[in-house]
């Protein structure tokens, strides 16, 4: 049934849909929220208030050096921390760590993605498979992937595919289950207009399904980026090998091992500084778009 | 706008509709034909199946027994706008041109197109949020008309929106049925809506659903925009009313 076009235009000045047309504009005009400014001074604020806690840890540590309740190599001052991660950029092993470590989540948590995402739409879609591998997902999710270390290195030895193992299994069970708690949250209209509109197959799935599940996806993303983080850490600190290269978490276990407490608090800094960084500069963006996209923004 | 529509475009035939071997018969011997370009409208109280029988007719559900036959798979469109909340404006159009297979690059004139046939032709990259209700109600049309299907269901699409909102859609959808030359088949609680829309109104008995009675207005085009129309309309609307309430009270215990 194709559809002629052409002939469809508004007809120029046509009397009485031209009234019709402005008191429609008019009444769209009344009808329609007034556009609210953004403020530029609460956007700066939302991004510098964590550094007010920052700050506020620093100075309770910084009181409890100077009142010298504990020795410097039980409570480093912040200084000596400072200077313990500024020896390690000296030998080149505080940015390599860094990023090598960054590098492996990145990579383990795009493979979770790809195995994930058809898993929690199969799951989400359809209520048989799910009552059959649901529970066994949420058990994978419960336990702390830091158990599969052992396995992991009996498997694969001391290799990358241990690391991979380990932040895959932290990882695949959340970012599927935040997909399917995400597909179950699509108010059933939306359903039936798809379905109305003729989506069906891998088409729904894409223009669909993934769309309005998004918001509970992007849950279970965010969750699943802080289990590959702290399962990569974990993975780092247990599988300690020269031929696996720099991570933080090798050098945290270095730091244990020479017993430098200041090196052992930095490293700690530097996995918490990176896992605030990727949820300032990622996640709480894209969360803050989605929102605003959909009129959810409060 | 011309939309080739196949003879007969709606034909219902003994449609008898029961969910459970043993429930309420829902749709009792429901027969229907509705012409090419043909505005009905379906009127009755709660519970006379209105609803399962569009859904049959779109296909969401299949009758008992009994044979639907249309030149194609019907638009359908809700009470509420249905609009995809993470899309603009122009492209939850494009979302429905795109699965209807029109090609990527004539979308987004297209979509603009059929914006401006409901008046939004500067909220392409507004966002439903952003939308008033009637105007979300406008950008349902257009994704509608989008598919470019022959035969229109609209299912108390207007129930939810105010009186004023109501008046101009009731304006907008006539000249849009007489634009595009669509079959429409109108579902609504509301007696004096579908005398002023339509062509032809069917009353619902309840439980079981069943056409009782049928009221032929006609197209006279010049006659619809007198001012005699309007208290035609009233007196009809008047009469619609007391047979609904009959049906109604015949429930009574």
């Amino acid at each position: 049934m194709p559809v002629e076009t052409g002939t469809q235009e508004v007809p120029a000045g046509g009397g009485k849909d031209l009234d019709l047309k402005r008191l429609e504009s008019g009444l769209d005009a009344l009808e329609t929220p007034a556009h609210v400014k953004r403020n530029i001074k609460g956007y700066f604020f939302s991004l510098l208030s964590p550094l007010i806690a920052i700050a506020a840890v620093l100075v309770i540590w910084q009181i409890v050096i100077w009142l010298q309740w504990q020795p410097d190599y039980i409570i480093p001052s912040p200084r000596d921390v400072w200077d313990a991660l500024g020896r390690q950029v000296e030998q080149q092993i505080l940015w390599a760590s860094t990023f090598n470590s960054i590098r492996r989540a990145a990579q383990g948590f795009i493979i979770a993605l790809i195995v994930a995402t058809p898993i929690g739409v199969a799951l989400g879609l359809n209520k048989t498979l799910r009552s059959i591998f649901g529970p066994l997902l949420t058990g994978l999710q419960q336990l702390p992937s830091v158990a599969w270390v052992p396995a992991a290195i009996i498997w694969f030895g001391l290799s990358d595919a241990t690391i991979y193992t380990v932040v895959l299994l932290g990882a695949v069970p959340s970012i599927a289950i935040g997909l399917m708690s995400g597909i179950d949250q699509i108010p059933s209209i939306i359903l039936r207009a798809g379905q109305v509109l003729g989506a069906t197959g891998f088409n729904r799935v894409r223009q669909i399904i993934l769309p309005a599940a998004w918001p509970g996806y992007l849950a279970g993303l965010e969750q699943g980026w802080a289990f590959s983080w702290r399962s990569l850490m974990a993975a780092e600190l247990i599988a300690v090998s020269p031929a696996l290269g720099p991570g933080l978490g090798q050098m945290l276990d270095n730091g244990r091992s020479l017993g430098d407490m200041a090196l052992v608090l930095g490293s700690i800094f530097m996995i918490l500084f990176v896992g605030v960084l990727i949820e300032r500069l990622i996640f709480a963006p894209l969360r803050k778009r989605t929102l605003q996209n959909r009129g959810l923004l409060r | 706008m011309t939309i080739a529509v196949a003879p007969g475009a709606v034909e219902l035939h003994h449609i008898v509709k029961q969910f459970s071997a043993d429930g309420p018969i829902v749709l009792d011997d429901v027969s229907l034909s509705v012409k090419p370009g043909e505005f009905v409208s379906l009127v009755g109280a709660s519970g006379c199946g209105k609803s399962t029988l569009l859904n049959i007719l779109a296909g969401l559900e299949s009758p008992t027994s009994g044979v639907v036959n249309l030149a194609g798979p019907p638009a359908l469109m809700f009470q509420e706008a249905a609009l995809m909340p993470w899309l603009t404006a122009g492209k939850n159009v494009e979302l429905a041109l795109g699965l209807g297979g029109v090609p990527r690059v004539q979308r987004k004139a297209r979509a603009q197109e059929l914006l401006e046939l409901v008046h939004l032709e500067n909220s392409y990259d507004q966002r439903p949020h952003e939308l008033s209700g009637g105007m979300r109600q406008r950008v349902a049309i257009a994704r509608a008309l989008a598919q470019s299907r022959s035969v229109l269901l609209m299912d108390e699409p207007f129930a939810a929106l105010d009186a004023i909102t109501r008046d101009f859609l009731h304006e907008e959808l006539s000249r849009i049925w007489k634009e595009t030359g669509i079959t429409i088949i109108f579902v609504t609680h509301n007696v004096r809506e579908a005398v002023r829309l339509s062509e032809r109104v069917l009353l619902m008995s309840s439980r079981p659903g069943r056409f009782i009675k049928e009221w032929e207005i006609g197209s006279n085009e010049p006659w619809r925009s007198d001012s005699t129309f309007s208290s035609y309309v009233s007196e009809l609307a008047g009469e619609i009313t007391d047979n609904l309430r009959r049906e109604i009270v015949r429930h009574a215990s």
